[in-house]
């Protein structure tokens, strides 16, 4: 499908959630970067497995579980395709981004990082990427350092050359900012990195269903996202890091799956990636989540990278205009999520204006609160877009934010 | 003087005028909280502030009579709205009566279903902080 071809109604109408309307108007989906919306093959999967092969995995014997065992490996092998991984045993599945930070930080910490050791993050990271390095830094005493973002969103590269010393173990930053929309420029980060001896780990959260990503292009040690923020179910998430890394890993969790033989003298853990994945997984989603990458694939993340870039232009475009406005974060290389304040409106206030109008924005810290501070804000309105939303949506948005503030 | 569970009842059938439709109701809410008496800026201070996750409110009494009075004011409209209805209900109380009421308006006018219980608005936060004013100044 080339650009040309490009029809956003032809992708509507697979999300039968696009149709409702909300408090009678149509619905307008603007918070893309909390979660997206699920295309009704991602529905029907979820709802096939549990109507006709719900079973445990990998132990059972029976056709079901075999089934189950296959539908559910069939996603690692399509993740590890779409992030190119040298091998399925790379992909590690997880409840979300969020545990994959806590799987790395508390797992790898305990090999490779000791007492005055230094960890890098920057001051635009989500409380998820922030608070487990906190808590980790706090008990193990490292110390924890915080790259500079400049007044218009971007990243302060020299300010991170200047931070790493001979002790800067570990780079854990966001590819792309949930709040700003800045695209940080991560694969120069990872060079500069590996010249330094330091392990890398991108929050692929808000990253992975807009543009290609390609971990061994990146060569990133770790790379971890959500399926929920890719048009996928919520509650499974991935862990993708260097084999021979993973393997000096120890578990994140004890429990069944992860483990080879039990006996109360000692117990011998189970071969990547079975080891980091204690307990029965999310099966019917992991399952929902090949769906999701299939939806994407099918599209082509080329033709999903320029049809946002075309909507983030109008949006941005069409934002310019109204005067009263406030965007927070004018990166040159951005994404369509716009945060942004109104002078005189609340941004509580604006959020459920704009809800009785059928539109759904996120309005607070976003899970941000330094950079927050950092601009001097309590919180902000925000607008995220998705390959589903439309030029028209976007001038139905600016029509009802300009007669709110008038 | 009107007891708590009047007031209640009258706050439930304004709202029965604006038709269930969202937007009259927040439009409504605006209102309610413009209509509030302008809050003492010395009054905006720690101790008087309910944080909710996206909205401050400050709240302060007096109490003249054996009774309680009070104001209060908030950073976002609606939430300054939804403050004027709970001061409508519990001013001109007594900490007893305060304390025993339960508040059945959210529920009956609908509001519950628009607004949300989420903690972004601070309703039980805010509810709470009039009770506990109320605890701390019975007889």
């Amino acid at each position: 499908m080339s650009i040309k071809s490009f029809n956003p109604n032809r992708i509507r109408n697979k999300f039968p959630i696009l149709n409702k309307k909300i408090n009678n108007n149509q619905l307008v989906y603007f918070d893309n970067a909390a979660t997206t919306q699920k295309p009704i093959q991602v529905i029907e999967s979820i709802n096939k497995y549990y109507s006709e092969y719900n079973a445990n995995i990998h132990r059972g014997i029976h056709t079901l579980a075999e089934k189950a065992t296959q539908e559910y490996e069939k996603t690692r092998k399509t993740v590890s395709k779409f992030i190119n991984s040298r091998s399925e045993k790379e992909v590690i599945f997880t409840r979300g981004t969020t545990e994959g930070i806590n799987l790395i930080a508390s797992s790898f910490v305990k090999n490779f990082i000791k007492k005055g050791d230094e960890i890098i993050i920057s001051e635009m990271e989500h409380h998820s990427n922030i608070v487990p390095w906190q808590m980790i830094c706090e008990e193990n005493e490292i110390i924890l350092k915080t790259i500079n973002v400049f007044e218009n969103g971007e990243i302060d590269l020299d300010n991170f050359k200047e931070l790493i010393s001979n002790k800067t173990k570990f780079l854990s930053i966001v590819h792309t900012s949930n709040t700003l929309g800045t695209v940080n420029p991560i694969k120069e980060m990872i060079e500069i990195c590996k010249k330094n001896n330091i392990i890398t780990m991108i929050d692929g959260a808000q990253a992975s269903a807009h543009s290609k990503i390609d971990v061994q292009d990146l060569n990133c040690d770790f790379f971890v996202l959500s399926a929920h923020k890719m048009y996928g179910p919520t509650g499974v998430g991935i862990v993708y890091g260097k084999e021979e890394i993973l393997e000096k890993m120890p578990p994140y969790m004890g429990g069944g799956e992860m483990i080879k033989d039990v006996n109360f003298k000692k117990t011998t853990y189970n071969e990547l990636p079975y080891k980091f994945e204690a307990g029965t997984p999310n099966i019917g989603d992991v399952i929902g989540f090949n769906e999701a990458l299939s939806f994407i694939n099918n599209i082509g993340l080329d033709n999903i990278s320029l049809y946002e870039k075309e909507l983030k232009n109008y949006a941005s475009n069409s934002f310019n205009e109204i005067e009263g406005i406030n965007i927070i974060g004018n990166s040159k290389n951005k994404i369509g999520i716009f945060s942004f304040t109104v002078d005189k409106i609340h941004y509580y206030d604006l959020g459920l204006l704009l809800d009785s109008k059928g539109i759904a924005i996120r309005t607070g810290h976003h899970c941000t609160q330094p950079l927050m501070d950092k601009f001097n804000l309590e919180g902000t309105a925000r607008v995220s877009l998705a390959i589903y939303n439309t030029k028209n949506e976007i001038d139905y948005f600016v029509e009802k934010l300009k007669q709110l503030i008038n | 003087m009107k007891s708590t569970n009047s007031i209640q009842k009258d706050i439930i059938s304004n709202f029965q005028t604006l038709d269930d439709d969202f937007e009259m109701i927040l439009n409504y809410l605006i209102e309610l909280g413009e209509k509030l008496d302008e809050f003492d800026v010395e009054e905006k201070k720690d101790d008087n502030l309910i944080k909710g996750c996206q909205s401050k409110v400050w709240l302060s009494y007096k109490i003249i009579d054996n009774k309680l009075f009070f104001s209060g004011d908030s950073n976002t409209s609606i939430t300054k709205g939804l403050l004027s209805l709970l001061i409508k209900v519990f001013s001109n109380q007594t900490a007893e009566e305060i304390i025993k009421t339960k508040l059945f308006f959210i529920n009956e006018t609908g509001l519950c279903r628009f607004i949300g219980t989420q903690r972004s608005n601070g309703l039980e936060s805010m509810e709470n902080k009039f009770k506990i004013i109320a605890l701390s100044n019975k007889k």
